[in-house]
């Protein structure tokens, strides 16, 4: 028996507008809403949209034996929630099915798990809650940015109470091994490790309308079979690639979306199940360990991290920024944590890399800057303002243990004040209550006394305008008590 | 093969960057081998490099006969031509010019500079040109920039052999697209009369199609590049100071678009004041650039100090943070490729010729104040800009090295001669 573990990502980033350093400290907003605006949208009718209906017939067609899964990053959620809304409602249809797994990620799809754990748990809490939120579900797997994993994770990943983790299946990590098992972590032994298949991964990602490619034309046929023929002892195959494959990358009139739907029939005859990323770490048991010893990644030739921090300028950007991840943590603004986090995509990182041949044609065609010079100094500029705003928050000659001190102290009695606000609050009703009682009684007494007196009406007309005296000072009194 | 190359400038006596390409290409073209060129220049002072071309004076090419003897020309001229190629010039006078200021050896005087009487100094080029084009064997004629365009026509005609010039910058850059008649006729009589024309980026050769009208079959680009500095000029002293200096060097024309430069540097001081820039160079415009730098309120950060020789250049440029070439309308632009090699990052102007080949520099449009100030900004302030820039810039214009240029330009000529 043999199963695919399809997995889409799905990713976009706030673009940031044209900032100029004489822009620092005077315009806080940093965002180029007019080009996030068009490329989502471009981007999810020509691809996002017809990907996710497809997936929902092949769910449909198969009866639920199609299974997948999905990781969404925050801030692309927050862009459709923004400028395509039924995108959402798709993927709440597909979250229905109950075939599609929701993946655990970074939030703002950031580097901080190389820089700063306590950032990246927060981001993969926060991610998770946003999942919830929207489509019920509890991740249980985590894919970590751009596939990054290192030993230094693992066993952070298990305490944050993941079953397993996505990586890449990089050759020089693998040498002989093959990535169609299921590893487990070197350094935390209980977390499971499943690996992309690069190979069966990129002839649909990169070489399916590649015409000059032997294969080609690639058929579901073809492919199954492929797959099929691998050895039998190895279980699982993993096909992990952004959504954008499907009629962006490779272009609707390519027949990729024909191609996609038809691999579950194909698979069925051949036997080949789907599984999501929860099943395979379940039901299959960890054949070996594997141990990463540097951070490895699925960009790029290397499958490093050195996309995004291969040279001065992105590394001096990416300290510049977690420079101040405590501070951040610290303030309670909530526009200056919204541009934390939208500041820590990686794509930020991903527009200054001076690689040059191939890798370099990647990067400079995803980016929105002329040249990685460009987009270096248009980040650096927004930065500067934002770590402006940051130190605006507390004065920088507070240290953060300090003002972390200090901040709790404001904070416990900001509680104190508040339970003792409670308290006055409770006992100022129960005197009101006290007196309304008090005055009901002594009203109703003096209902009494006035009866008894109208019967001897005649014979005591003074002791009559003695009582109506009390009444009046009984009412005199009343206010006065509240 | 042999090449007869016209030129104007020759190293180490250089008004422009015309005199550095012309030598570079040379020399680029005989480490090439299999190359003898003979190099004419209007006015030798006997200390160029000489052992890859030879290099003839039109100052001692003799249009009128004299009868002088062989030790006063010997102690005349010796130091700048051999006798003998004297006496053989002389051979070839081929019309009487006795009518024209002639002096003792029958000489014309070339000022070899840009005087105001310049075309009367490209025509008596011209007429030298007839002597030694019936004195020199050679294959082919190279004219470098329109003041030899009439000298190259004059060799093709009384030789027969075929014409390449070399476009190192046309009127329309010169004179921000308001060309002087004068001077495009010149340039469009010699386009028309060469058999092969070389430009020097793609931005001039668009311009050499679409404004002179040219068949673009004929017309190919070739980029020039640089000579590896000297130990001497890498190791001038250092002046460093406190502050980040940001450095213009050129001549301050329209061409090179000083006021850009001044303007970016009015935003960048309203930040960041801590910057110092300096503008180098003379011209026309010097003037009118001090009065602009005073108007906005900027003079005490804003120097100029006036037009650098020699070593000097290397002295300014090391003791520079960023170079800056806003020009306008740049053929090609050899200055940042200097500043890359001494390790200063450099901003130039998506108008220059020197944009099409360089990656590890900041390009914006020359009228982009806001770009060129953000840039600006951006390498004084992050030191990490800088050291990727400094470095990444010198391992690239390493790279560019004249041997490449001169390759293609032989395969030019092979190409017009057919072989």
């Amino acid at each position: 028996m043999k199963a695919i573990c399809f997995y889409f990502q799905i990713h976009q980033p706030f673009r940031l507008k044209r900032y100029r350093f004489f822009d620092i400290g005077n315009d806080h907003y940093y965002y180029d809403d007019f080009a996030n605006d068009d490329i989502v949208t471009r981007i999810a009718q020509r691809s996002y949209i017809p990907a996710a209906e497809s997936l929902l017939k092949m769910i449909e067609e198969s009866n639920g034996k199609f299974k997948c899964a999905l990781s969404i990053t925050g801030t692309a959620l927050e862009q459709f929630e923004q400028y395509v809304p039924e995108f959402i409602d798709l993927l709440k249809k597909l979250a229905d099915t109950g075939c599609v797994e929701f993946l655990a990620e970074t939030y703002a799809h950031s580097l901080s798990s190389l820089a700063d754990p306590e950032e990246f748990a927060n981001q993969v809490k926060v991610h998770d809650e946003k999942i919830k939120e929207l489509f019920g579900v509890q991740p249980k797997v985590l894919r970590n940015t751009e596939l990054i994993y290192s030993d230094e994770l693992a066993p952070q990943i298990l305490a944050m109470g993941y079953k397993g983790v996505i990586t890449e299946g990089a050759k020089h990590i693998l040498g002989w091994k093959s990535p169609n098992y299921v590893y487990s972590a070197a350094s935390a032994p209980k977390l499971k490790i499943l690996l992309k298949n690069d190979k069966f991964s990129d002839d649909i990602s990169d070489r399916f309308s590649n015409t000059s490619w032997d294969e080609y034309p690639l058929t579901a046929d073809k492919y199954i079979d492929w797959i099929a023929n691998t050895p039998a002892e190895e279980q699982i195959v993993n096909l992990f690639m952004n959504l954008e494959v499907f009629g962006d990358f490779q272009p609707r009139e390519t027949g990729i979306f024909q191609f996609l739907e038809a691999l579950p029939r194909f698979a069925e005859e051949r036997g080949i199940e789907f599984w999501t990323p929860t099943t395979a770490v379940t039901k299959l048991k960890a054949v070996a360990e594997l141990s990463v010893l540097h951070p490895i990644s699925w960009a790029d030739e290397a499958r490093d991290t050195s996309a995004w921090l291969g040279n001065k300028l992105q590394n001096e950007a990416f300290n510049k920024l977690y420079s101040v991840s405590e501070r951040v943590r610290l303030c309670e603004d909530r526009r200056l944590k919204q541009d934390w986090y939208y500041l820590q995509a990686a794509d930020h990182f991903f527009y200054m890399s001076t690689k040059n041949m191939h890798d370099g044609s990647v990067h400079s065609q995803f980016s929105p800057y002329d040249t990685p010079f460009d987009a270096f100094t248009n980040y650096m500029n927004v930065l500067a303002d934002f770590i402006v705003r940051v130190e605006e928050q507390y004065p920088m000659s507070i240290d953060n243990e300090e003002l972390s001190s200090l901040l709790t102290t404001i904070r416990n009695q900001e509680r104190e004040i508040e339970a003792l606000n409670k308290e006055a609050e409770s006992m100022r009703k129960n005197i009101e209550h006290f007196n309304e009682e008090h005055l009901l009684r002594e009203k109703e007494e003096a209902a009494e006394k006035k009866t008894k007196k109208t019967t001897k009406k005649a014979a005591a007309k003074p002791a009559a305008k003695k009582c109506k005296k009390a009444d009046k000072a009984a009412e005199e009194e009343a206010p006065k008590a509240e | 093969m042999k090449a007869l190359m016209f030129g104007w400038e020759f190293p180490p006596h250089i008004l422009g960057g015309l005199g550095t390409a012309s030598y570079g290409l040379t020399k680029g073209m005989w480490e090439c081998g299999d190359m003898d060129i003979t190099f004419v220049i209007p006015k030798p002072f006997g200390d160029e490099e000489k052992h890859f071309a030879n290099i003839i004076g039109m100052s001692q090419v003799p249009i009128a006969w004299r009868d002088v003897s062989r030790d006063y020309v010997e102690q005349r001229i010796g130091n700048v031509m051999n006798p003998d190629l004297y006496f053989k010039l002389r051979d070839h006078i081929y019309a009487d010019f006795n009518y024209m200021r002639t002096n003792d050896l029958g000489c014309l005087e070339f000022s070899g500079r840009y005087p105001d009487n310049l075309v009367e100094e490209i025509n008596n080029y011209s007429i030298c040109a007839g002597v030694v084009a019936r004195t020199v064997d050679f294959d082919i004629i190279h004219s470098h920039d329109w003041l030899t365009y009439p000298a190259g026509i004059h060799a093709k005609q009384v030789s027969g052999k075929p014409l390449v010039i070399h476009v190192h910058a046309t009127e329309f850059d010169r004179s921000r697209g308001k060309p002087n008649p004068t001077v495009f006729g010149i340039e469009k009589d010699g386009m028309n009369n060469a058999d092969h024309i070389i430009c020097v980026s793609n931005l001039t050769r668009d311009t050499v199609i679409n404004n002179y009208g040219i068949d673009p079959a004929k017309v190919t680009t070739v980029h020039n590049a640089v000579t590896p500095l000297t130990p001497e000029q890498l190791n001038v002293p250092e002046h460093k100071s406190k502050d980040k200096v940001v450095t213009f060097l050129g001549r301050i024309t329209m061409q090179k678009g000083p006021e850009y430069f001044v303007e970016a540097a009015a935003k960048v001081l309203k930040n960041n004041p801590n910057v110092r820039f300096v503008m180098a160079g003379s011209g026309d415009m010097m003037d009118k650039m001090i009065l602009l730098a005073a108007e906005r309120g900027i003079a005490d950060r804003f120097h100029f100090p006036g037009f650098q020789r020699g070593n000097q250049v290397y002295e300014m440029l090391k003791a520079s943070d960023v170079y800056i070439m806003p020009s306008v309308s740049e053929p090609f632009g050899i200055s940042p490729l200097e500043a890359m090699q001494m390790g200063v990052p450099s901003i130039i102007s998506k108008q220059s010729g020197c944009a099409e080949i360089l990656t590890n520099v900041i390009k914006t449009d020359y009228w982009d104040i806001d770009a060129m100030a953000d840039a600006i900004h951006s390498i004084v302030t992050y030191p990490a800009m800088y050291e990727q820039l400094r470095e990444d810039g010198l391992a690239e214009v390493n790279q560019i090295t004249w041997d490449k240029a001169g390759r293609k330009v032989i395969d030019i000529y092979n190409k017009v001669l057919n072989r």
